[in-house]
């Protein structure tokens, strides 16, 4: 679905990652470790197109990135679900209109969805909230309406930079929970991730690979986690 | 074009209209701007077409008319001008020429001595107005003929001073339709800094509907169909208040008809109506290309 060829980064002349292969198979589950400031964001975006690879090749659903329009890329991001580090809302809509954005921008009637769209809120337990401003929400109930936005365009693929940034431990389950639940739905998931509790929760719960982002290479995190 | 594609683009897409916050000040400010200029505009188009008129008549309407003096005693005028009237007859070219009456003398005398003016005791030149046919007559050989015939006539056709008003009636329409082309170019200007500005301010919303998939087009239209709707708005606005003071100024009249001659005539009141959609035009011209050009600038 997502393949990095030999990829490298560099940002003004120091190469931040390099030499990076992966390919992201249907219905897997990986884990991105790696200090602050090891490139996990970055990594990130180079998966969902948002960076251009200053050397090797990322490839989004068989379409070298280097060769889509910028219309290209608008629509692989729609196959793609991302939930972001610092949540980006529009902070004059609220949540129900936040978590339907992916679907109005495609240019689907809202109308026809507005069942899925309280069933997801429902299922991510923000039924109640579903009227609120982003501004009025707590941390983890924003986590939880970046994870609904993500999701709503049924993605083939769910990319989440720090899902459980700066949310409890309780709420991190749940949110993790929500994302196991996608994987068993068939759904590829990418957490990047510096809380390792949070990979041990998981590793009982799915076949999960941890990966960890090194002195700028990509390796392959043992078992003993 | 497609009119059904502009219809579409102005009756727009709610949930899409949404997506952009609104913005009072600069929203306020590009009405005001439209307006502005397309009151401007209106005059400008007024003087355009008024100088127009005005070197159009004068161009052709002097050109085929000239004038004869008289300047003899009292006691040989009359005489003096039957006989020029004779050779005036006999020329070719010639459509018609015709004594002035005294009150027509008076009347055009007035503006400099007021009103009951003695003409006939006054040793006034008698004047004949000649109107040439389409041919048009020689006027070194009629100028010839008289001064054997008819001693005291002068003949004036008008190309002297004809020459000069006319280019200067041109020159003032030209400059008409130059400041018509710099209100248009103005406007662009001051709403693709308003775009500008918009876009700017609305930075993390567009990253965010990049993110989420949006095509750069449908994030531009967003924008562009906003400032094309105020341009078209603030344009109706100040076209129409323009109008209404074209349509107060003084009526037309013999004293000072330039400058109340300054409006609109039959159907040129339809030039006007044209400024609000070429107003909206320009602004989505300017708008589309701001936004594109911001747009290509963000992942």
């Amino acid at each position: 679905m997502i393949e990095l060829d030999q990829v490298a980064m560099s940002y003004g002349g120091g190469e931040l990652l390099g030499d990076i292969s992966l390919t992201l198979s249907p219905g897997s589950f990986h884990f991105l470790t790696g200090p602050s400031g090891a490139g996990k964001t970055t990594f990130l975006k180079l998966c969902y197109g948002a960076l251009i690879p200053t050397a090797g090749h990322v490839r989004m659903f068989g379409a070298d990135v280097r060769d889509m329009s910028r219309d290209d890329v608008a629509l692989a991001r729609r196959r793609i679900g991302v939930v972001h580090q610092d949540v980006q809302f529009l902070d004059h809509l609220p949540v129900a209109d936040n978590v339907a954005l992916p679907l109005i921008v495609s240019g689907r009637d809202r109308s026809d969805e507005s069942e899925n769209l309280s069933e997801l809120l429902n299922w991510v337990g923000l039924s109640k909230r579903a009227g609120a401003l982003p501004a009025e929400l707590s941390g983890g109930e924003r986590q939880r309406a970046a994870l609904a936005r993500a999701v709503i365009m049924s993605p083939e693929v769910i990319l989440a930079d720090e899902p459980t940034g700066n949310i409890d431990w309780e709420m991190s389950q749940r949110l993790l929970q929500l994302l196991v639940e996608l994987n068993r739905m068939g759904k590829t998931i990418m957490i990047a991730t510096h809380d390792m509790n949070l990979i041990r929760a998981a590793k009982s719960q799915v076949q999960a690979r941890v990966l960890r982002i090194s002195q700028r290479r990509l390796q392959t995190a043992g078992a003993d986690l | 074009m497609d009119l059904s594609r502009i219809t579409g683009f102005l009756a727009g897409d709610v949930q899409a209209d949404r997506l952009v916050p609104p913005t009072g000040f600069t929203a306020r400010l590009t009405v005001f701007a439209a307006g502005a200029m397309a009151f401007l505009t209106v005059f400008a188009l007024a003087l355009s077409l008024a100088t127009g008129r005005l070197a159009d008549r004068w161009s052709d309407e002097l050109a085929r008319a000239s004038t004869l003096r008289i300047s003899a005693p009292l006691d040989q005028r009359a005489a003096q001008t039957a006989a020029a009237l004779r050779v005036l007859e006999t020329t070719p070219g010639v459509a018609s020429a015709r004594a002035l009456s005294d009150e027509e003398q008076r009347a055009l005398l007035e503006p400099w001595f007021g009103p009951d003016l003695p003409v006939e005791a006054l040793p006034i030149p008698q004047l004949i107005e000649v109107i040439e046919d389409e041919t048009g007559y020689d006027a070194a050989g009629l100028r010839l003929r008289l001064s054997a015939e008819v001693p005291g006539a002068v003949l004036d056709d008008h190309t002297r001073w004809r020459r000069p008003l006319v280019e200067a009636a041109d020159r003032l329409r030209l400059l008409g339709w130059l400041s018509i082309a710099l209100i248009g170019a103005t406007t662009a200007a001051m709403i693709t800094l308003a775009a500008q500005a918009a876009l700017a301010a609305n930075a993390q919303v567009i990253a965010v509907l990049r993110l989420v998939g949006a095509r750069d087009a449908y994030i531009a239209r967003a924008f562009v169909r906003r400032f094309t709707l105020r341009a078209l708005g603030g344009a109706a606005a100040g076209t129409a208040l323009g109008m209404i003071a074209v349509l107060i100024l003084p009526a037309e009249q013999a004293e000072a008809s330039f400058l109340t001659g300054l409006g609109f005539q039959g159907w040129h009141w339809i030039w006007p109506l044209a400024i609000p959609p070429l107003g909206a035009a320009v602004a989505f011209a300017a708008t589309r290309h701001a936004a594109h050009r911001t747009l290509r600038e963000l992942s």
